[in-house]
């Protein structure tokens, strides 16, 4: 599945205070299993934690995962901490309780998709396989 | 239960009904199927008077108000008075949250229930760098006792009863209360409500955490001690299976994991504060999931009450039978309502409703058609209240007490529960109590295993989610949805910037370091708190000082 031999590392990250990590640990055990290497913040992180946490892992993707309501400023923020660290190569992705409407403001910040209520773990699995390769 | 004569009749009944069956080709019509619940909890097709013969009418059944209380914990339960219809709200600021509460307390809504946003239940202020963002957004903001007194403007603290749903921080909040109804003139004696205030269920599942579990558990037992000493109306704890059940568990695991935690705060209270099982139990209440498996949940609430009252009596040795009593809030499942169709989700919480009040809950929170999609609208908060109306005077559900006991199915599926639950807690004690269980990752990885598997069943098709993996259909615009301006956030500090410089901050740094001496002994810290918030204290600064003496918590990320 990889260009280079490495395998894709993921990481899986909970910004802010939100407590709801039902989805991230989902997710997080679906791409393990999916073969891909998985690296799971914990819950309260803040976006300089997770931006310091994906150079450190080396990850070639990061997934947000923002159920309280506040994914515009913690997204925003963790794109442009990567972009600060010139690390704007790591693709970012998020899900959660997020209205359609900010999808698109999303998206136009940088976040390359956003997986709503209701995605399948197959779906998501796969668009990380058709979309994030190894970054070296 | 039955005569030896009913038994066998029902038996021979039974092998001649299955030939029947099996010769019209049963496993056909069945097409192979399994039939299990929303939990994975396999069914059989009948139940019969074999499945409950082991059961005893008096001893495991009995009546209403009488030990071991299956039935119910009042002996006239919705005839005597309907539960309380009491919906989770908050949102914004304080002035927008008192404006929803007094609308839903003039339609009809019978007790209040605080949301609070993230800063204020994780113990930050809104001016924090970590509060960028979330304030106002998941729930009302509160900083200071000026907010709460914002918060509870022209609310009858005498005679409406306000839950709270608030943990690390639940002393503050609860403190906040107390001074408010000081100054509404309304003693402390006449005041009822609920604070949260169950740690052990947010290392478990809700995770919002602040200190490690020993200082948080010796807080709550603060708690527990104050209020059986000054505020005998208050139920200090609310034992919470909600959130167990919203992080994926089954229903049994909810249900063991639940009474766990209560045999823990027990323990504890009676262990630290050497305080009579019985001058406390009374006021001990919890906090029940009702999902989607109709059956199933009321199984659990059947199973939970009589469960309790066995540890109580048994384990506890509580003589009041207000100890053995489990009075609990149900609030419906909140992780089985759906983004795509949404109005949907008035039925899924119409027949989760119906759930909790077959198995007996003494209050609900009805959840709104758009909380999948943000914090519900008033139009949709009203239908929710709505909901539980028709359901207490449209529907003649609440004539006559347990109306489904002596189902074979029912009372078996409770009993079933109650073994399986029990196999649980057995382990728990092996491992030491829940605190070893925790520390080992015990039940957090059991209900992740849960969660995934459900997931995987929903991905494959097994458990069917309307609108998600069957029925599905290009969606058309979604509900109008409540937005939090966020110019909250910038008020919201702009008003703690002003208390705190109105404030005599002299004596706010007093009160403070008064509190962290006393938080290095074993001093009850209520009364400092109390002094604490009515100076205007800040929650954060509160919290900082615990921070300071105890240490915080970080998430293991088990997953």
């Amino acid at each position: 599945m990889t260009n280079s031999g490495r395998r894709i590392r993921i990481l899986v990250a909970k910004p802010g205070l939100d407590g709801h990590d039902r989805g991230a640990r989902v997710i997080a055990r679906a791409f393990r299993d999916a073969g891909f290497e998985v690296v799971y913040t914990g819950l309260h992180q803040t976006p300089e934690q997770i931006v310091a946490a994906a150079l450190q892992e080396d990850v070639d993707l990061i997934g947000l995962s923002v159920l309280s309501g506040a994914h515009m400023y913690l997204f925003k923020r963790v794109l442009e901490l990567l972009k600060a660290s010139k690390a704007d190569d790591v693709m970012v992705i998020g899900g959660g309780i997020i209205p359609e409407e900010d999808v698109p403001k999303l998206k136009k910040l940088g976040i390359k998709e956003i997986f709503l209520p209701g995605a399948s773990l197959d779906i998501i699995v796969g668009w990380v396989k058709d979309n994030v390769k190894p970054r070296c | 239960m039955f005569s030896d004569k009913t038994l066998r009749e029902a038996e021979e009944g039974q092998k001649g009904w299955e030939k029947e069956v099996a010769k019209a080709g049963r496993q056909k019509a069945e097409k192979g199927r399994r039939f299990s619940t929303v939990s994975d909890l396999e069914i059989k097709s009948i139940y019969t008077p074999e499945d409950i013969k082991d059961l005893d009418f008096s001893k495991d059944i009995g009546y209403p108000g009488v030990f071991p209380f299956t039935r119910g914990c009042q002996p006239t339960m919705y005839r005597g008075r309907e539960w309380t219809f009491r919906m989770f709200s908050g949102m914004g600021s304080a002035e927008d949250t008192n404006k929803r509460w007094h609308h839903l307390l003039k339609e009809g809504e019978t007790g209040l229930s605080t949301a609070f946003d993230f800063p204020t239940l994780m113990g930050y202020d809104s001016d924090s760098p970590r509060a960028r963002g979330e304030c106002g957004k998941c729930g009302v903001a509160i900083d200071t006792l000026r907010d709460f007194e914002i918060l509870t403007h022209r609310i009858p603290l005498d005679s409406v009863t306000t839950s709270m749903t608030i943990n690390p921080p639940a002393s503050i909040l609860w403190a906040m209360y107390l001074a408010v109804a000081e100054k509404a003139g309304v003693g402390w004696d006449k005041i009822g409500g609920t604070i949260q205030n169950d740690m052990l269920k947010e290392f478990i599942a809700q995770k919002t955490f602040m200190l490690p579990p020993e200082p948080s558990i010796r807080l709550i037992s603060d708690t527990v001690e104050f209020g059986t000493q000054h505020v005998p109306l208050w139920n200090t704890i609310s034992i919470s299976g909600y959130h167990i059940r919203e992080a994926g568990s089954t229903a049994i695991q909810e249900l063991a994991f639940t009474l766990a935690d209560g045999i823990a705060y027990v323990r504890d209270v009676m262990d630290r504060k050497k305080l009579d099982v019985d001058s406390f139990a009374p006021r001990l209440s919890f906090f029940f999931n009702s999902h989607l498996d109709f059956f199933e949940e009321i199984a659990k609430f059947r199973a939970a009450r009589r469960m309790w009252a066995h540890i109580m009596r048994d384990r506890f040795k509580a003589k009041n039978p207000r100890s053995w009593w489990m009075r609990f809030h149900t609030q419906t499942a909140g992780c089985s309502l759906t983004a795509q169709q949404p109005y949907n989700n008035i039925v899924r919480t119409t027949t989760q409703a119906l759930a909790a009040v077959m198995g007996g809950t003494q209050s609900l929170h009805t959840n709104a058609l758009d909380e999948t999609l943000a914090l519900p609208s008033e139009f949709a908060a009203t239908i929710a209240l709505r909901t539980q109306q028709i359901l207490a005077d449209e529907t003649g559900i609440t004539n006559t007490i347990d109306p489904l006991a002596g189902s074979y199915f029912v009372e078996s599926l409770t009993k079933l529960m109650e073994e399986k639950a029990w196999e649980y807690i057995n382990k728990i004690d092996d491992m030491g109590g829940i605190l070893a269980a925790i520390d080992k990752g015990f039940p957090q990885m059991e209900i992740a295993d849960s969660a995934y598997h459900y997931q995987r069943q929903v991905d494959k098709g097994e458990k069917v989610v309307v609108g998600v993996n069957k029925y599905v259909v290009k969606e058309k615009a979604p509900p109008e949805i409540l937005k939090i301006d966020e110019a909250v956030e910038e008020k919201q500090i702009a008003r703690l910037q002003k208390v705190k410089k109105e404030r005599d901050n002299r004596k706010v740094a007093q009160i403070l370091n008064d509190l962290r001496a006393a938080s290095r002994t074993d001093k009850n810290l209520m009364p400092y708190v109390i002094e604490a918030v009515r100076e205007y204290a800040t929650e954060q600064e509160i919290c900082d000082v615990w921070r300071e003496v105890f240490g915080e918590y970080r998430d293991p990320g088990f997953y």
